[in-house]
């Protein structure tokens, strides 16, 4: 049994030493594949304040993840072909800078949430998830036929977006600073679960009506959660845009939002660390059983549900021995 | 006589043929306990749920210190004064007796829009919670997982998070529910006092206790009041006696 604090310097360590491990012995791919376990890692803190803490099971939060991935899509596309960008009758700039792609990408993300929110969190339970869906379903037909920035194809962007005083296209630069903007995101949700609004927002999860009699709007709450929640996972998409350099409809597709949320219950619903080590698990799985056979899915069913039946509490519940809040 | 706190005029709901609210006039004094008594189904809850805005009348009129509040929301009555206590404790579980009553506090302060700086370090929350939960006899297991509370100190916790709100008036549905005899006296003696804080409507089916306690009493059979008065007028009231009360008594 470990505390939970402990355990966070141990994963975060572990997933810095991995690719400094790779460094020194020449295995850029490695690096790679721990960049894309951080970002998968930030998306999924993401969707872990509106899953773990508000108890939003969100089908759709690849439409946050997709909108982050196209902001970036876009505004580079109109840097490389130094076409500006033409929008409510204001012309644009693109731009190659990532401060400025980040906050774009978390902006929109956090408009888009406050908008689906608003309209999902009349309803409640099954109904959420399908509305959500439902709107995860209408970004992706919508990116699939918006020609302009490649349709079905996607966008491919030729070189990697820049960061002041960094090399980004050196990998080892790139994931420090994915792993950076993942360590922000979780002392965020950390000092989000311990504040005021955490507390109110745990309640809110657990006992609506409670909330309402002290005088607070356990709905508000929520579509606060849910615009946090999704404007990390926005960055996240961003950042994943500029791993690839490409962007497609694949990112607003329901099996992403799918994936996001097993990733989270296998790691530890509204537990801290429950994303990263989710997603970590499932970079190594989608690796080297990938690698083996084009069906690794089963295996992850299979461990998805061995966590489902015996283990509650996802990993993180198995390691420190609590079990976690309930959605 | 002063205006009353809290007044329903004429309230009436119905669940399809039922009137499970029936015309319902009554009124809250400052610094009384009034008790609502009534056998099982009556619709005492019903009543209590119109008054704490999680059900809507069909007919009739809400007043809180002389205010409609007929049409406001259950969160916006809550911050107009109205503490409620449930039949059912509705308290976060998985949190400690300590974050429920936290919960009140930020309730109280009406503002929840603090993302930064950690709950417990926030004195003046901590006070408000603590001081509530020693003035129901809490304080001691503060740090206890909600859950893992008896029955008697969940409803002492109910009785807590209402005391957070420092409320106008109390809205309590069957405090003593499931407490036995000592726990049950023991909240008898709590609600005595509590009554100079702020008036209590007090929907109670322990008869010992209402009998301790009521400064009035309102008969509730099948939606309707068939009689309001002190303890001795409900003793005598023949109409009660038949109804509700019993021979025996
Ligand atoms: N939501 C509802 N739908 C239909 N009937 C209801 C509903 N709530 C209560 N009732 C009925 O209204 C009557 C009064 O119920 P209630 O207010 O809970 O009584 P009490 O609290 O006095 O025991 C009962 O007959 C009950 O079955
Ligand atoms: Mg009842």
């Amino acid at each position: 049994m470990i505390a939970e604090r402990p355990l966070a310097v141990l994963v975060l360590t572990a997933l810095l030493a991995v690719p400094l491990w790779a460094l020194a012995v020449d295995e850029p791919f490695t690096i790679t594949l721990a960049t894309r376990a951080a970002i998968l890692a930030l998306a999924a803190v993401g969707l872990n304040i509106a899953l773990g803490m508000g108890g939003l099971v969100s089908l759709g939060h690849a439409v946050f993840f997709g909108i982050g991935g196209y902001a970036m899509g876009i505004l580079a596309y109109h840097a490389q072909t130094y076409t500006p960008l033409e929008i409510f009758g204001l012309s644009i700039e693109g731009t190659k800078s990532m401060p400025v792609i980040w906050l774009v990408a978390t902006l929109v993300s956090a408009l888009a949430a406050w908008g689906i929110g608003l309209l999902s969190l009349r309803t409640s339970g099954v109904y959420f998830i399908m509305i959500t869906l439902a709107f995860g379903q209408m970004f992706y037909y919508f990116a699939i036929s918006w020609s302009a920035y490649g349709g079905e194809d996607g966008l491919s962007i030729y070189v990697r977006n820049g960061f002041p005083g960094v090399n980004t296209l050196v990998p080892i630069q790139f994931f420090a600073l994915c792993f950076a903007l993942l360590c922000a995101a979780l002392f965020l949700n950390a000092r989000l679960q311990a504040a005021p609004f955490g507390l109110a927002l745990n309640a809110a999860r657990q006992v609506p009506a409670r909330v309402e009699t002290v005088g607070l709007n356990p709905v508000r709450l929520k579509l606060v959660a849910f615009v946090v929640s999704g404007a990390i996972t926005g960055l996240a998409g961003a950042l994943f845009a500029d791993l690839n350099r490409f962007v497609s409809p694949t990112m607003f597709s329901w099996q992403l939002s799918g994936e996001l949320i097993v990733l989270i219950v296998i790691g530890g619903v509204g537990r801290l660390m429950g994303p990263v080590i989710g997603a970590c698990l499932f970079v190594t799985l989608e690796h080297w059983l990938g690698g083996i056979t084009e069906f690794w899915h089963v295996f992850l069913g299979v461990i998805l549900l061995l966590i489902v039946l015996f283990a509650r509490g996802g990993l993180v519940g198995l390691l420190t021995g609590k079990e976690g809040p309930h959605v | 006589m002063s205006d009353p706190i809290l007044a329903t005029h004429s309230l009436s709901r119905s669940f399809g043929a039922l009137k499970a609210t029936d015309n319902v006039s009554i009124d809250l004094r400052a610094g009384e306990i009034h008790a609502i008594i009534g056998p099982n189904g009556a619709g005492k809850s019903t009543l209590i749920q119109q008054i704490s805005g999680v059900l809507a009348p069909d007919q009739g009129r809400i007043e809180l210190l002389g205010e409609d509040i007929t049409r406001l929301s259950t969160v916006t009555r809550a911050r107009a004064g109205l503490g409620r206590t449930f039949q059912i404790s509705a308290l976060a579980m998985e949190d400690t007796v300590f974050e429920n009553a936290m919960l009140g506090a930020l309730g109280a302060r009406g503002n929840p829009w603090s993302f930064w700086r950690a709950a417990k370090r926030d004195t003046a929350l901590s006070e408000t919670a603590l001081a509530a939960l020693e003035q129901v006899g809490l304080a001691e297991a503060r740090d206890m997982r909600t859950a893992d509370l008896s029955h008697g100190q969940r409803r002492q916790l109910e009785v807590a998070v209402a005391l957070t709100l420092a409320p106008r008036a109390f809205l309590m549905d069957e405090p003593m529910a499931g407490l036995g005899a000592s726990g049950s006296k023991q909240m008898t003696g709590f609600l005595d006092g509590l009554r100079a804080e702020a008036p209590i409507l007090l929907v109670e089916h322990d008869m010992d206790a209402v009998f301790a306690l009521a400064d009035r009493i309102s008969v509730l059979v099948y939606g309707q009041i068939i009689a309001t008065g002190t303890v001795d007028d409900i003793r005598k009231d023949a109409a009660v006696r038949a109804a509700y009360l019993g021979e025996d008594l």
